[in-house]
């Protein structure tokens, strides 16, 4: 029996409107998430091209919680995003092109070559860079929260971390500490049921993972991470009640990690059922129909917006490639910070 | 201008910024109603309320990483580790995010962390280790050790000014053992700038910290002018005042209170062989602790953390070279 709430699926679209979306606002988000695919399987492309130095993730089956929780942020909230997580940087705005840049070790790329990757963040869009040490971005983030919450601030720190990550002590603390102060944080599981090869049955003993909100004093929330309006709308509570003030939720994004953990692994051990079962709930084509049947998608529009993000991508790859190298010359730049670095929008 | 102890100097320090700079605000276990395990933070709590002096969980990760997390958000976080050891369980905070952030993603991480460090008062091995070498290998941080109430405050004034996450390693020997005259307005003491503690010609030692008492003590020991140079950093460190001292001197000891191997004591030795070679008249000489953990009993920890005696036995020895 679950502790945790587990959420209703989308439903008609004057109840997603009274969610506060309306009908450009889910095709933008379809757009979102057909960029954030889009990308990754451009990714893999240029892989196998050999023009992505180390290896390669993706976040494919999360295209919905992605999308779905970015698209509930605030513009002035932060969020520390993850491997399976590009569905937000694409909602945040970040340029595909400058996305490209990054997987390939580019000038242009976040971190001018510096990461890789998904190890990348545009500040001024609110997002923190990952570290692949999971889930050391969720307590910097519940100390996003703190800020907020010392300067009185109508903000919202989001953090993910995966199921995998759920078993490590950082979570623990950083949970705990927000639940203590009631920060104005939400909690992303991204349980895509899979960390590496280990399932999730000897990753954690609980039946969800968002019953443990209970032991830190605040609610949880279980979701069906493929249905993108079922997600947006749990974030949305979960953003406003930490906004207005009453602490942190927990919400639990249920999918299926789709690949191998990275482009080298072939997840020969997620049985094959598995995956075709989830394939029946893919997150886009899921949402796809619910947009034909419930917002009167047309053929046209469908089209357009199809055609659209193939342009995009393909004029980024292009700009992408083109980008130089980044110089060896500027290595020892930027170990330390000057006191002009502090000139940004958080800073001041 | 008064006289202070070195843990008011840090104490006062601290309480000017926080009086200067709203963004300033300190975070760690027992600091806010009991003013801290060593009272740094007495009575702020009272001043600055619940919010800018915050009682953290007993949770050093989430104390680094949140520090780190409002640092980018634009707050300037001081936040205590109760004692420097317990900083290895927010090692993963300091190394792979703080240090890391400004040069891989642009984003710098302006955090200053109190690490109450060092022995001499049977603390045994979780409560009086002096972990600066660990830190002073990972590019992106600063560490700070220093000596005197002076530069106390300076560089902890100095420490949250910097816009990198500064290690502030606060000696608990010299807590209340050491006082001197203090300014009462605001200055800076420079990171990476040593101080010469005693101006000599035969025989320099370089050291931080707590030892600069015991080579002060050490060369009165001997029959010879010691220049004893108190690095007050190690992270930057002033390499060309040590430089200019073994120039001078022919002669170097260089001495702390860490353990020998990997101690950062190899580093200064190493850069005197690579740059002033043809300078020396003796082999760079080490006095450090031995490689163990630190011991409990009185009597084994005198034989753990280098005592006077033992460092004038090695400055006489270089002298008579």
């Amino acid at each position: 029996m679950a502790i945790a709430r587990v959420a209703e699926p989308s439903g008609s679209l004057q109840e997603v409107k009274e969610w506060g979306l309306d009908r450009e606002d889910l095709l933008q988000m379809y757009r979102n998430m057909l960029i954030t695919r889009g990308v990754e399987e451009r990714g893999h492309i240029l892989y196998r091209q050999g023009k992505i130095p180390g290896s390669f993730y993706t976040g494919r089956g999360n295209e919905a919680s992605s999308v779905g929780v970015a698209t509930a942020m605030g513009s002035d909230d932060v969020g520390t995003p993850l491997h399976r997580d590009m569905g937000v940087h694409i909602t945040r705005g970040v340029e595909p092109w400058r996305i490209f840049a990054q997987y390939m070790g580019r000038a242009d790329g976040p971190t001018h070559g510096r990461d890789g990757n998904v190890h990348m963040a545009d500040a001024r869009l609110g997002l923190l860079a990952m570290v692949s040490h999971l889930p050391a971005m969720l307590p910097v983030a519940v100390g996003c929260a703190l800020a907020f919450r010392i300067r009185e601030e109508q903000r919202v720190a989001v953090a993910w971390y995966g199921e995998g990550a759920s078993a490590r002590g950082d979570t623990h603390e950083g949970m705990n500490f927000a639940g203590v102060r009631r920060l104005p944080v939400v909690f992303i599981c991204d349980n895509n049921q899979w960390a590496y090869s280990t399932p999730a049955h000897l990753e954690y003993a609980v039946e969800h993972l968002a019953d443990r909100a209970t032991a830190y004093g605040f609610d949880g929330v279980v979701v069906d991470g493929t249905d993108v309006l079922a997600v947006y709308r749990e974030a949305k509570r979960a953003i406003d009640k930490a906004r207005a003030g009453d602490g942190p939720t927990l919400i639990e994004c249920q999918t299926l990690r789709m690949e191998g953990h990275a482009v080298h692994d072939d997840a020969f051990y997620v049985p094959k059922e598995l995956f075709e079962r989830w394939a029946e709930r893919d997150p886009i084509e899921r949402f796809r129909t619910w947009l034909r049947s419930n917002a009167d998608m047309t053929d046209d529009e469908e089209g357009q917006i199809g055609a659209s993000v193939k342009k995009l991508l393909n004029d980024a790859l292009q700009k992408a490639e083109e980008s130089p190298q980044p110089d060896p010359s500027t290595l020892l730049e930027g170990v330390y910070a000057t006191p002009e670095d502090l000139d940004t929008p958080h800073h001041k | 201008m008064a006289e202070k102890t070195y843990l008011q100097a840090i104490s006062d320090g601290l309480r000017q910024e926080m009086r200067r700079d709203q963004r300033v605000f300190v975070l760690g276990e027992d600091v806010g109603v009991y003013g801290g395990a060593f009272k740094v933070t007495l009575g702020f709590q009272e001043e600055f309320g619940s919010w800018r002096v915050i009682d953290a969980p007993l949770s050093e990760t989430a104390i680094v990483a949140g520090a780190t997390g409002a640092a980018i958000m634009g707050l300037r976080p001081v936040a205590e580790m109760q004692f420097a050891d317990f900083v290895s369980c927010a090692w993963d905070h300091l190394v792979t995010v703080a240090a890391k952030q400004r040069w891989r993603a642009g984003t710098p991480v302006p955090i200053v962390l109190r690490l109450p460090s060092g022995g001499g008062f049977s603390g045994g091995p979780f409560h009086s280790q002096n972990p600066e070498s660990s830190f002073a290998h990972i590019p992106g941080l600063k560490c700070v050790c220093p000596a005197t109430p002076e530069d106390a405050k300076g560089l902890m004034i100095s420490a949250i000014e910097d816009p990198n996450p500064v290690l502030f390693f606060e000696h608990k020997h010299l807590y209340r053992r050491i006082k001197g005259e203090v300014p009462d307005e605001r200055y800076t003491t420079p990171i990476g700038k040593a101080r010469l503690h005693q101006e000599g010609d035969d025989v320099s030692v370089i050291t931080w910290g707590a030892m600069v008492y015991t080579a002060e003590e050490a060369a009165k020991m001997v029959d010879a002018s010691v220049e004893i140079i108190d690095l007050r950093t190690v992270l930057p460190w002033d390499k060309q005042a040590v430089l200019d001292s073994v120039r001078k001197t022919s002669k170097v000891l260089v001495l702390h209170e860490d353990t020998r191997t990997g101690g950062f004591g190899g580093e200064i030795a190493a850069t005197i062989a690579e740059e002033a070679f043809e300078d020396l008249d003796a082999p760079v000489r080490r006095v450090t602790a031995p490689d163990t953990p630190v011991p409990f009993s009185p009597t084994l920890e005198k034989a753990f953390i280098p005592q006077a005696d033992g460092v004038a036995n090695a400055l006489k020895e270089l002298i008579s070279y």
